[in-house]
């Protein structure tokens, strides 16, 4: 019988993820294109907010869209395109999250030559993206006042690693029991340095903040 | 559930190093993870059951480690284990600030070691 032994290991689970998304980061940066990875649960108004976005933005800055939300009523590529912007479906065969490798087939199925910033749609989920860096220059997130102000406790991890968080749905702050103060307090502890924008894309409340601070960002990697 | 793109992951940290050590078989691993990240126990050992057949890990035991979240207060130095599940406003033990923390730790992710024949 051999002998039982311990082998050291301390190897990280997601190191070729993490490689990949150096190398990902890496070619924005050569390409000067700003890459935006956007992240929610589901129905919290990513596509919403991507149109209220273009619809601002697409006048003077080369957008393109990576969709990859497998179960959105809407269809995004199609009404994405309309808005005269490019925008590609990924296939992500019910995956709850996209890695940086997915990320790169998106980014081979754009002309990066011809666009200042491309936007990730991400899988509506608050649990699984948020362990898989795709690449992006930063993260965003939304997180929508019905969802309630407890999600920092449920999922610190997505909290932790967004440069922003938009609180959407602010319309409907009054009908609902959402302390404000209290999520602020929640999302700043774990992560001091993250702006927090209240938004709402139905009225439009905020959103010309959130599109300054995408403006300056994507400003950061023209010049 | 990115359960199974992690286990597979795993799975192939853990060969890689069967490998370069010449095992014959893989008898129990033990994972470090933080307590920011989400691992359900049960599907990661009933995933990696699946994918380690035929493979020198195969009825291979998972054992997770838990790593606390750390925190350290800018204000006063000191380090402290934060309970962020719970709806309690976290302060600092020392001076009771209730804000300016640094995440020390809390994001491991990693496989740690394996008992191996």
């Amino acid at each position: 019988m051999d002998e039982v032994r311990l082998i050291e290991v301390k190897e990280d689970i997601l190191s070729d993820n993490e490689d990949m998304a150096s190398e990902v980061r890496e070619r924005m940066r050569g390409e000067k294109a700003y890459l935006l990875n956007l992240m929610s649960s589901p129905g919290a108004g990513k596509t919403s907010l991507i149109l209220r976005t273009l619809e601002k933005i697409k006048h003077d800055i080369r957008v393109g869209v990576i969709e990859a939300d497998i179960d959105s009523t809407v269809d995004a590529e199609k009404v994405i395109a309309e808005s005269g912007t490019t925008a590609i479906q990924l296939r992500t065969g019910g995956f709850c999250h996209l890695d940086a490798a997915m990320v790169t087939q998106g980014l081979d199925a754009l002309d990066l030559d011809s666009l200042d910033l491309v936007i990730i749609e991400n899988v509506g989920n608050l649990v699984c993206p948020a362990e898989f860096d795709t690449g992006a220059t930063k993260n965003a997130m939304i997180l929508s006042v019905p969802e309630g102000d407890d999600k920092p406790l449920k999922y610190p991890l997505m909290f932790s690693i967004c440069h922003v968080l938009l609180v959407n749905k602010i319309d409907y702050l009054d009908h609902e029991d959402f302390d404000l103060g209290a999520l602020k307090q929640r999302v700043t502890t774990l992560n001091p340095d993250i702006r927090i924008i209240e938004v709402s894309c139905k009225t439009g409340e905020g959103i010309d903040t959130w599109v300054d601070w995408l403006r300056g960002e994507v400003e950061t990697v023209l010049s | 559930m990115h359960e199974l793109p992690i286990t597979q992951s795993i799975l192939d940290v853990v060969v890689k190093h069967a490998h370069t050590n010449n095992v014959k078989r893989v008898l129990s691993i033990t994972l470090r993870i933080g307590e920011l990240s989400d691992l359900e126990d049960e599907w990661i050992q009933r995933y990696f059951d699946y994918l380690s057949k035929d493979t020198v890990a195969e009825k291979a035991k998972l054992k997770i480690e838990r790593a606390p979240v750390v925190m350290r207060c800018n204000g006063c130095s000191r380090s402290f284990e934060a309970k962020i599940k719970e709806k309690k406003e976290i302060a600092c033990p020392e001076c009771g600030s209730t804000k300016n923390f640094t995440l020390i730790s809390g994001r491991e992710y990693y496989v740690k070691d394996m008992e191996v024949q």
